[in-house]
């Protein structure tokens, strides 16, 4: 099994007609995913890859039929009002791979999701891939190199960083260790489904025997899911690399989100916490693979 | 974050009618005096600087008449706080303060909401008085399909035992806050100390307001000229890679100057990194190797070429540096070739004499790797490209001995590239103000044409006389049909007979 994308999920891609609409469909269906429709708006008519294109996400819903995911290439100051379209229109979960929303236009996102009980990975994502199964969004860049580095496992993958996202697996893949799912949770401080929801996720997936996490500075989300882990909801194994050590208080290294503020979300504080409640932390990128080995043999 | 200085996030407090200090900044210390003669009573001088503890460093003085206010300007003009020096000061009546208070708003990325806090308690260590006196401290976030509604501020006043007519006043100050945080589209929005005169009214005293990076784009009345967090005023390199980044919207290149003045095997290395997370990762793994960064860059999410290119080439103008470090996550999506022609072209041109490791993992890493070691006796410098099977320690360690190496070296001659003039150019513009130059005379004598297949986007073809020309007409090549990819001219060296040329000038900040 796995998390969020399987074989039998009905995929939208809005902004399909662009330059990255239109390569990571290729993408997408290149892996299996099923992509049933586009939308770019006065494109309704044509067809990108095969797929046809409609010019809002209602049409294409009339057209097609239900429609479970929607993955977002459209450029940052316009994302707001394409989510909104698409949890309007009822698509329960959004993949939203653009950088640089403004943080406002995510809160009115999250704000409407919540009300109609959608949910958003993103923004900032590279998406989510489930080996075998299907990919969202622009894991592994081409089908035949998706389909090259990854193969289906026991473990979870969740990662605040999109490049960490695919090595982390690569590198696991490497060590004989396949996936159930990678998930980059985005690159964002504030995103729709952070590294406690989507270990929530991988708590329900049976496959999912332990889970792998790339944290960064920044944020609360690697305390949350101590707390998680604490209070009993998230009982699986998990093997965490905490990024950014060397970073100085203060200092926000590129859009990866990690900013350090007071006491909360800074490097030792993570690490701490987490092996406080049991997690494997370890001081090496490197070093993952070998821990993940370790505590699936002892399983 | 761009962050405002006090005297601008002031100006919006005021805007939304929040009480603010009769005041205004200076530059010059005469031009202090006459504010401090305009207020006619005792003023504060205090520095603009987005440091916090401005006090403790001494930033903050007052002054009882205009001579004092003159002197107290001419101290701390030029003063330098953490690294940078003031250029303004604030000058503004000081007040009567009978009591301080706290209010704030800032974005919480746990609820995925804004958080409205207010404190009874206010002034210098807010956090402290927080954690001591949590009654004294209420929040609350706010609906932001709604707003901040006026019965919910007073009530969070009312939690932490204010009554009358000053909650109030406090209530109606905390929906002004808010709804200048949200006009603006703070990440966040401060005002500390809130104080209460004597005679009983709300003034802003001081004030932080942190615009969010990703929205200073629908506030150009804000004027902020470099919507990045530094802690000081961006440096000319700053300036230049946040241009680069304005000018082309393609693909991320973030870059933070670490280091300034520094000597050459003083350990300094230039530092590329492509990825937020495989970034620092990689710096980790450099400053293990006992060396420290002069740059901070990350080129990623699918850039052009050219942004590499630039990027590179502001790396090298940060100073002496002893070696060249590049390593991303090790597993990119993207294809790592265009990435290493940006290399490719940086450092052929300026003949790079310190030793440069590039880990250029993932989509096409052969070919990138291929590109790159070509440099290899092209310029005084030795190159090494490595692949996804290679750690960031393995390439930093690599550095390591390539440096050590090259001490025990005589400095081996630079071979300044030759670029003659083209004899019978073909030009056309590109989309970031480049310029293409095929020189036909060369074309002629070369087999491989391979610029008509390696061009990115297909749009060269050979004409009737077989030489390169556009299948497409030259404005849409500049409109961004030729997507920077620097086929033509790397490629065209490696592979062609070297007629291509792409010339891609920095943009101009001074
Ligand atoms: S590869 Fe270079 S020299 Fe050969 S035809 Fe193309 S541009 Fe001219
Ligand atoms: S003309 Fe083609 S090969 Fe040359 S830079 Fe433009 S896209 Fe690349």
């Amino acid at each position: 099994m796995s998390i969020l994308i399987d074989r039998t999920k009905r995929v939208l891609v809005q902004g399909i007609t662009g330059r990255e609409g239109q390569s990571r469909t290729r993408l997408m269906r290149g892996y299996g995913t099923q992509v049933v429709a586009g939308v770019t708006p006065g494109r309704g008519g044509q067809t990108v890859e095969g797929v046809p294109v409609f010019d809002t996400v209602t049409e294409a819903w009339e057209h097609v039929g239900p429609i479970d995911i929607s993955v977002l290439f459209i450029p940052a100051p316009l994302v707001k009002s394409a989510a909104l379209e698409a949890i309007d229109a009822g698509v329960k979960l959004l993949v939203i791979v653009p950088d640089r929303v403004p943080i406002y236009d995510v809160l009115t996102i999250a704000r409407r999701a919540k009300e109609t009980g959608a949910r958003f990975i993103g923004p900032n994502t590279l998406g989510v891939l489930s080996p075998g199964q299907g990919v969202l969004g622009m894991i592994g860049g081409r089908a035949a190199a998706a389909k090259s580095w990854f193969f289906p496992g026991p473990v979870g993958i969740s990662s605040r960083s999109g490049g960490i996202t695919t090595s982390m697996a690569y590198y696991l893949a490497r060590a004989g260790i396949g996936a159930t799912t990678l998930v980059h949770v985005g690159g964002d401080a504030v995103v729709g489904l952070p590294h406690p929801d989507v270990m929530l996720e991988f708590e329900r997936d049976p496959e999912t025997k332990a889970v792998v996490m790339f944290g960064e500075i920044g944020t609360s989300q690697e305390e949350r899911v101590a707390d998680l882990i604490a209070s009993g909801a998230f009982t699986k194994p998990l093997i965490a690399y905490i990024g950014g050590k060397a970073a100085q208080s203060g200092t926000r290294f590129s859009h990866a989100g990690a900013i350090v503020e007071g006491g909360r979300g800074t490097y030792a504080g993570k690490v701490a916490r987490l092996r406080e409640v049991g997690a494997t932390v370890v001081e090496e990128f490197m070093e993952l693979p070998q821990a993940t080995k370790r505590v699936l043999a002892s399983l | 974050m761009a962050r405002l200085h006090e005297h601008e996030g002031k100006r919006l407090l005021q805007e939304a009618g929040i009480a603010i200090p009769r005041g205004r900044v200076a530059s010059q210390p005469e031009e202090a005096a006459a504010i401090a003669q305009e207020i006619v009573a005792p003023v504060m001088v205090k520095i603009q600087a987005w440091i916090t503890g401005r006090a403790s460093v001494g930033g903050i003085k007052r002054a009882a008449t205009p001579a004092e206010a003159e002197a107290a300007a001419r101290s701390l003009l030029g003063m330098q706080a953490q690294g940078f020096t003031v250029t303004q000061v604030l000058v503004e009546e000081q007040l009567d303060v009978a009591q301080e208070f706290y209010a704030g708003v800032i974005v919480d990325d746990r609820e995925q909401a804004p958080l409205v806090m207010f404190s009874s308690v206010g002034g210098t260590g807010i956090e402290e008085i927080a954690a001591q006196h949590p009654q004294q401290v209420a929040h609350r976030h706010v609906d932001i399909a709604f707003g901040l509604q006026d019965y919910q501020a007073r009530d969070l006043v009312r939690r932490t035992g204010i009554h009358g007519k000053l909650q109030r006043q406090l209530g109606a100050l905390l929906v002004k806050l808010y709804q200048t945080a949200r006009r603006y589209e703070a990440r966040s929005a401060e005002i500390n100390p809130l104080v209460l005169t004597g005679d009983g009214k709300l003034y802003a005293a001081d004030c932080r307001i942190t615009v969010d990076d990703y929205a200073v784009f629908r506030h150009p009345e804000l004027g902020i000229a470099i919507a990045r967090e530094y802690n000081r005023p961006p440096t000319r390199l700053e300036k230049l890679a946040y241009q680069v980044e304005a000018d082309d919207y393609r693909g991320t290149f973030y870059f933070i100057q670490m280091a300034q003045d520094f000597q050459k095997g003083a350990g300094y290395i230039g530092f590329h990194g492509a990825g937020g997370g495989g970034s620092m990762m990689s710096m980790d793994a450099i400053l293990r190797q006992g060396y420290k960064v002069a740059t901070f860059v990350d080129t990623s999410g699918n850039p052009p070429a050219s942004k590499v290119y630039r990027a590179a080439k502001i790396v090298l103008a940060v100073g002496p540096i002893d070696g060249y470090f590049g390593s991303g996550s090790g597993v990119a999506s993207q294809e790592q070739f265009y990435s290493a022609r940006g290399l490719f072209k940086a450092f052929l041109e300026e003949q790079v004499d310190v030793p440069i490791v590039i880990r250029l993992g993932g989509n096409a890493e052969d070919k990138a790797v291929e590109i790159l070691e070509s440099l290899n006796g092209r310029i005084p410098a030795p190159v090494e490209g490595y692949k996804k099977d290679d750690s960031p320690d393995f390439c930093a360690q690599r550095l390591d001995t390539l440096i050590k190496e090259a001490a025990q070296q005589p400095p081996r001659p630079r071979t300044q590239p030759q670029h003659p003039a083209p004899q019978r150019p073909y030009s056309f513009a590109t989309v970031t103000g480049g310029t293409v130059t095929l020189d036909h005379a060369v074309c002629a004598t070369c087999e491989s044409k391979i610029c008509i297949q390696a061009c990115a986007r297909h749009i060269l073809t050979l004409n009737e006389a077989g030489l390169p020309v556009l299948n497409i007409p030259l404005d849409e090549a500049a409109r961004g049909k030729c997507v920077e990819c620097l086929a033509c001219e790397v490629d065209c060296l490696l592979y062609g007979a070297g007629g291509g040329h792409v010339d891609l000038p920095l943009p101009d900040v001074d």
